[in-house]
């Protein structure tokens, strides 16, 4: 019942002419973003060599590229989340899935994955563009897998939050406004905190990001996305429960 | 249809539910027998939808408990919800999707395994005259396809009992025939429940009718009883050379004349004692040159108006 919600979603995603346009601009901002850094890399590449102990090409552009991306996710996912459940509503489409023999959790989890597995087609040109360079030298494999695992997460997280406030209410748009100012929000509150142990930054997802993006694996951020991730989920679930409750 | 199923599709004891403080549904019990068309009649805002949404599971009551098939729908509404298929007031369309698209995922999410689903898709199409736009998006259809699809949607999985929310709302009268013999022929193998607040709807789809008034039941027969309800004696009748309306007044039976127009009567008489007879014999000898003579039939509406206004005023404001 999952896979058939999450295939209806990716379904719908890929008939309306808006995502196709958005996947077209994304692919044409991070190729030119990967070959900024790429002819950066080779102009410092003479100096690089009489280092010491160099920063390898991973370092010098995988891992600004995935910060990038991190960033980029912040605008992209509510632009696709805002549609998850408000939409539905505001179509009166809700009622079929209510009506249907499906628990609120299929719901929920049903478009939490159809929308986790599009976000990964969308962004899957950022890990072939990076392993494109093994024609010509050898790459991080460690700082390649933990970033990559970082973005996982960290959308899985965006998702999840974007998910419940698009449960929240009937207006698309303002689910995607919604969502977008607390994303801003948990990202300012961490630039703003001075102070390196400051307990703000614990808040906000991308300081967790970080540590994946140095290739750096702390079970302590990856608990934090999980649990992140698992709260806002079951609030999720609880609002639609509620739904039947209140109308 | 399968033996295992009972009789009773649904049965609904005493829902109630408010909004807030207000109490919309007070006290609501109804049945329905496989091979019946139930019809739910009332004024707009009488609160059929609400109750709708409580007899299939989008919104969940205060108290009362439902049954489908036998099985609660509030404590085990997965399994109860595979028996029933909904149209809600807007049908639940994802427009984005193509017609045959969007039937599959219906099926196939109200639990149809996928090996039954072609055959389903072919049979609902067929039968919801929607063979030509398969592949057509639901975004390009017209209103009246796009409440067939909405139909489509909750007959594809067969189930047993099917509430339709004012299904022929919007349609042109030619849809509306088709769409009414459809729900006759459905009729025929599940139960089916639609709220309206056409009377003729009811009166020419529906087995029975439970009329609904700010949330409650008022009255709950056999449509053809309802029609009974407030039977009135008498015929209207055009003469193109009628006598004075007192000749028509005495004739032995006659209650009451009433002149419409110079040429026609309403003639009222007793239920025993019907004088139509003596009247044709008249008019062939008098030279009064009957044109019609048509008995007067109660209208679903009057019989309507007069249930509903014997209901003292309503207690609460519908929603």
């Amino acid at each position: 019942m999952i896979r058939l919600l999450a295939m209806r979603e990716l379904r719908s995603l890929f008939a309306v002419p808006s995502t196709w346009f958005v996947f077209a601009v994304l692919q044409f901002i991070l190729a030119w973003f990967f070959l900024a850094r790429l002819e950066a890399f080779l102009e410092v590449q003479p100096q690089l060599a009489q280092l010491a102990n160099p920063p390898g090409v991973t370092s010098i552009i995988a891992a600004p590229m995935f910060s990038t991306v991190a960033l980029l996710l912040m605008m992209l996912v509510p632009v696709f989340t805002m549609r998850l459940i408000a939409e539905e509503r505001r179509n009166q489409t809700m009622a079929l899935l209510l009506s249907a023999p499906l628990l609120n959790r299929h719901i929920v989890l049903g478009k939490f994955l159809g929308l986790m597995v599009f976000l990964a087609v969308l962004l899957a040109g950022v890990p072939l563009m990076l392993y494109s360079l093994m024609l010509g030298t050898r790459i991080d494999q460690g700082l390649m897998l933990s970033n990559l695992l970082g973005l996982l997460l960290l959308a899985a997280s965006y998702v999840a939050l974007g998910l419940y406030i698009s449960a929240l209410t009937t207006q698309p748009l303002i689910a995607a406004i919604s969502t977008l100012a607390v994303l801003l929000g948990l990202w300012l509150i961490d630039i703003g905190a001075l102070a390196d142990n400051s307990p703000w930054h614990l808040l906000s997802p991308l300081h967790h990001f970080e540590n994946f993006n140095n290739g750096l694996l702390d079970s302590g951020d990856a608990a934090f996305f999980v649990l992140f991730t698992a709260a806002f989920l079951a609030l999720a679930i609880k609002r639609l429960h509620n739904n039947r409750i209140y109308g | 249809m399968q033996k295992t199923i009972p009789e009773i599709t649904l049965a609904a004891r005493s829902l109630k539910r408010r909004f807030g403080k207000h109490q919309v549904i007070q006290d609501v019990s109804l049945e329905l027998r496989r091979g019946e068309v139930l019809g739910l009649l009332g004024h707009n805002g009488a609160c059929k939808t609400t109750t709708l949404q409580m007899l299939t599971g989008c919104l969940l009551p205060d108290s009362g408990d439902i049954e489908i098939c036998g099985i609660d729908l509030l404590r085990r509404p997965a399994l109860a919800k595979s028996h029933l298929g909904y149209l809600p007031e807007t049908p639940p369309l994802y427009r984005e999707l193509s017609v045959n698209h969007f039937l599959t995922f219906a099926a196939r999410v109200r639990g149809m395994k996928t090996a039954d689903v072609p055959a389903a898709l072919a049979l609902t199409r067929q039968r919801c005259g929607l063979e030509a736009v398969g592949k057509k998006t639901m975004a390009t259809l017209s209103k009246g396809y796009q409440q067939r699809v909405g139909i489509a949607q909750a007959i594809i999985h067969q189930p047993a009992v099917i509430v339709l929310d004012e299904p022929t709302v919007g349609l042109d009268p030619a849809q509306i025939r088709d769409i009414r013999s459809l729900i006759r022929e459905l009729g025929n193998h599940s139960s089916v429940i639609l709220s309206t607040h056409l009377l003729g709807e009811v009166e020419s789809v529906c087995d029975r009718v439970e009329i609904m008034h700010h949330g409650k039941l008022i009255y709950g027969d056999t449509s053809a009883h309802m029609q009974e309800y407030g039977h009135v004696s008498g015929f209207i009748i055009s003469l193109r050379n009628p006598p004075e309306i007192s000749v028509l007044a005495g004739i032995a039976g006659v209650v009451n004349v009433e002149q419409i127009t110079p040429n026609r009567f309403r003639v009222l008489h007793a239920p025993d004692n019907n004088p139509s007879d003596a009247l044709l014999q008249l008019c062939a000898q008098q030279g009064w040159q009957l044109d019609q003579l048509t008995p007067l039939q109660a209208t679903l509406e009057e019989v309507f108006v007069r249930i509903t206004d014997a209901e003292p005023a309503a207690t609460g404001e519908a929603k």
